[in-house]
């Protein structure tokens, strides 16, 4: 797989004392969606603006779609996307006026833009509100648009800083629908952020684990549960003897067995494909499987595990965070 | 299905220029009230400040009599013209703030123009055009095009404004408003640039109100906008011989009402184009420079 973002012991120090992000380094391929998931202040976002060029990095390099981020900025300007954290779209325009405004800033020609802009806003559903003042779109409307503006240029790799912080649980979903549809449809390499859990589990084929500025642990959502044990199989098993321990350590993903009192408690890789495969082999040696059941580990118990945090504390911070947000505007009008 | 990734894409230097200041004047010819709310406080002035200094009305033969010496009135009212000429230029003080006026106008919309960026950085809009690739120094020009055409738009109204009000017009020319509008964007130009610079890297709002407020009046007092600079102590005259103000409002004042100059007009244009050319070049330097930090 081609390598899209290289990045390099990538640190920056804020005021000579914040390190925000601590020597870091990764790399993203070309048609994945890579996430990046922490709690408050891990430096996902410092690391997003360091990759865009909007921060300078104090040291370390990175390369964005080949273009090395120091020296070839503007090069790298023109072929990302960027939906950033807060919303920027201009508040007094409307939200086709938002985005051929951005057409505009990428050079792209009137009549291309025209054309995109209409594409934009359907893909996004604002076709509708494409003529109302961004002041009186909802939040999920704002998103959306942020999402519509950073498309403009059809770009091959588009950042998302926390796409869908603070919106409800519909919009979330929506959003998780576009971000797929980019992916397969578009073939388009996606670098998000995000605090959710659940969102990360789902719609990021890698992702990194960030504390304090440092990476913690790289992998599928997949290989990040099973470095923390993997899933847990119980059977019980209706004839207590044999021991039918080895039997099952050869089934393939299965990774422990422990015999228990009238039960099997067994450790694998993938749970859904172990199962079956254990049932199978007991039943077809002529025994009787009594109860089964699977649990696999969260994401949570590898966030817990790793940054030694729960992030259940983290989101009432954010819709603080996006509260303050929202007064701040409103200060404005 | 994959989408084009490229098709025509204009990577010219200037590329977003207009985009740029439109969106600013936009906000500006969408609420047309604001125009108006903004100009309320020169006309104020003019109309207060103006009207209320009647220095011509103090010297006249109606008001001004020395008791024991008869005077024959027409020998006064002689001797009053003859003062307000040799210490305004002009037959009247309202005729002589009227020009001052416009350069009034200009210095507060430029100052403007630093405010704007504040707040663009402050809602993040800011980062939004700063991850496109448009060019850094487009994005200061743009602002400083937007508070041109704002802050001259402006002077105009004023203009007219102060012609109803009984400014002395007998000398305008077409060519007269033309040089004098000349004069007065290089003068908004190199303002604008100068006050936008000093909000690069700003992120409060505060600070930068605190510092316009340090600056505006000084620039104002210490030119030759509202008061001849001939009887000001020396020290001052130094001031108001390197406040570009005071260039932008004698090429009025020429021009306009056909007043003695301060300086000649050739110089008033010089020494306004090189501030104009220095404060923005500044600018679009200070702007690769600071506008990432
Ligand atoms: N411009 C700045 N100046 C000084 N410190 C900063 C600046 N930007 C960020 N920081 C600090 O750097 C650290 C990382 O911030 P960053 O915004 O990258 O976190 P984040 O992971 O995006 O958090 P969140 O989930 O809240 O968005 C924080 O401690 C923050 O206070
Ligand atoms: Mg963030």
């Amino acid at each position: 797989m081609r390598k899209i973002i290289e990045v390099k012991g990538l640190t920056k120090v804020f005021n000579d004392r914040l390190k925000a992000v601590d020597n870091v380094t990764f790399d993203v391929y070309e048609g994945e969606v890579f996430g990046f998931l922490g709690p408050n202040g891990a430096g996902k976002t410092t690391t997003i603006k360091m990759l865009t060029t909007l921060l300078k990095p104090t040291s370390g390099t990175a390369t964005v779609c080949g273009f090395d981020i120091a020296k070839q900025a503007n090069k790298v300007r023109a072929s990302i996307g960027v939906v950033p954290q807060e919303y920027t779209a201009d508040e007094d325009m409307t939200g086709y006026e938002n985005i051929m405004f951005c057409a505009s800033l990428y050079g792209i020609p009137k009549d291309v833009a025209k054309r995109r802009a209409d594409e934009l806003l359907q893909l996004v559903g604002l076709k509708d509100s494409a003529n109302k003042k961004v002041m009186n779109y909802s939040g999920g409307m704002r998103r959306r648009l942020e999402l519509a503006c950073g498309l403009i240029n059809h770009p091959r790799l588009l950042f998302l800083d926390e796409p869908t912080l603070g919106l409800d649980v519909q919009t979330r979903a929506a959003v998780w629908e576009y971000i797929r549809k980019l992916k397969n449809d578009y073939g388009m390499t996606l670098f998000m952020t995000t605090h959710y859990l659940e969102e990360a589990d789902s719609i990021c084929d890698r992702i990194a684990i960030i504390d304090h500025g440092k990476i913690i642990k790289v992998g599928t959502p997949q290989e990040l549960k099973s470095s923390i044990g993997g899933d847990v199989i119980e059977v019980g098993v209706l004839e207590k003897e044999p021991d039918l321990s080895q039997m099952i350590m050869n089934i393939s993903y299965v990774k422990e067995v422990k015999r228990l009192d009238g039960y099997y408690r067994i450790k694998s890789d993938s749970g859904e494909q172990a199962a079956p495969a254990i049932i199978d082999l007991i039943r077809s040696r002529g025994y009787h499987v009594t109860r089964i059941s699977l649990s696999k580990p969260s994401l949570d118990q590898v966030y817990l595990e790793y940054t030694g945090r729960n992030l259940r504390d983290e989101q009432a911070d954010s819709s603080d965070i996006l509260a303050q947000r929202f007064t701040l505007r409103r200060a404005r009008a | 299905m994959s989408w084009s990734v490229e098709e025509r894409v204009n990577t010219g230097k200037l590329h977003g220029l207009w985009s740029l200041t439109n969106r600013e004047l936009m906000k500006w010819y969408k609420a047309p009230f604001i125009i108006f709310l903004s100009l309320i406080q020169p006309v104020i002035w003019l109309g207060l400040f103006g009207k209320a200094m009647n220095f011509s009305a103090i010297f006249s033969a109606n008001s001004f009599n020395i008791p024991g010496l008869s005077i024959p009135k027409d020998v006064l009212n002689k001797i009053s013209e003859q003062i307000m000429q040799n210490t305004f230029g002009t037959s009247d003080y309202f005729s002589f703030l009227s020009v001052g006026m416009l350069s009034f106008v200009i210095v507060f919309t430029a100052m403007f123009s630093g405010m704007s960026i504040v707040w663009d950085r402050r809602f993040g809009f800011l980062d939004k055009v700063l991850s496109t690739p448009v060019s850094r120094s487009v994005i200061v020009i743009g602002k400083v095009l937007s508070s041109v055409f704002r802050s001259l738009l402006q002077a105009a109204i004023i203009l007219v404004v102060a012609i109803l009000l009984g400014m002395n017009y007998g000398s305008i020319t077409a060519l007269g408003i033309a040089g004098t509008f000349a004069g007065l964007f290089l003068m908004t130009f190199g303002l604008s640039a100068f006050f936008l610079m000093l909000a690069l890297r700003a992120t409060d709002w505060q600070s930068q109100v605190a510092i316009m407020n340090l600056i505006n009046l000084p620039l104002l007092f210490g030119s030759n906008a509202l008061f001849p600079s001939k009887f000001m102590p020396n020290w001052l005259q130094t001031f108001v011989s390197i406040n570009p103000i005071t260039y932008g409002t004698d090429i009025g004042r020429q021009l306009l009402l056909g007043s003695p100059g301060f300086a000649p007009l050739g110089f008033d244009f010089l020494y306004l184009a090189v501030f104009a050319f220095v404060f923005a070049s500044i600018g679009i330097i200070m702007s690769w420079r600071f506008l990432t930090k």
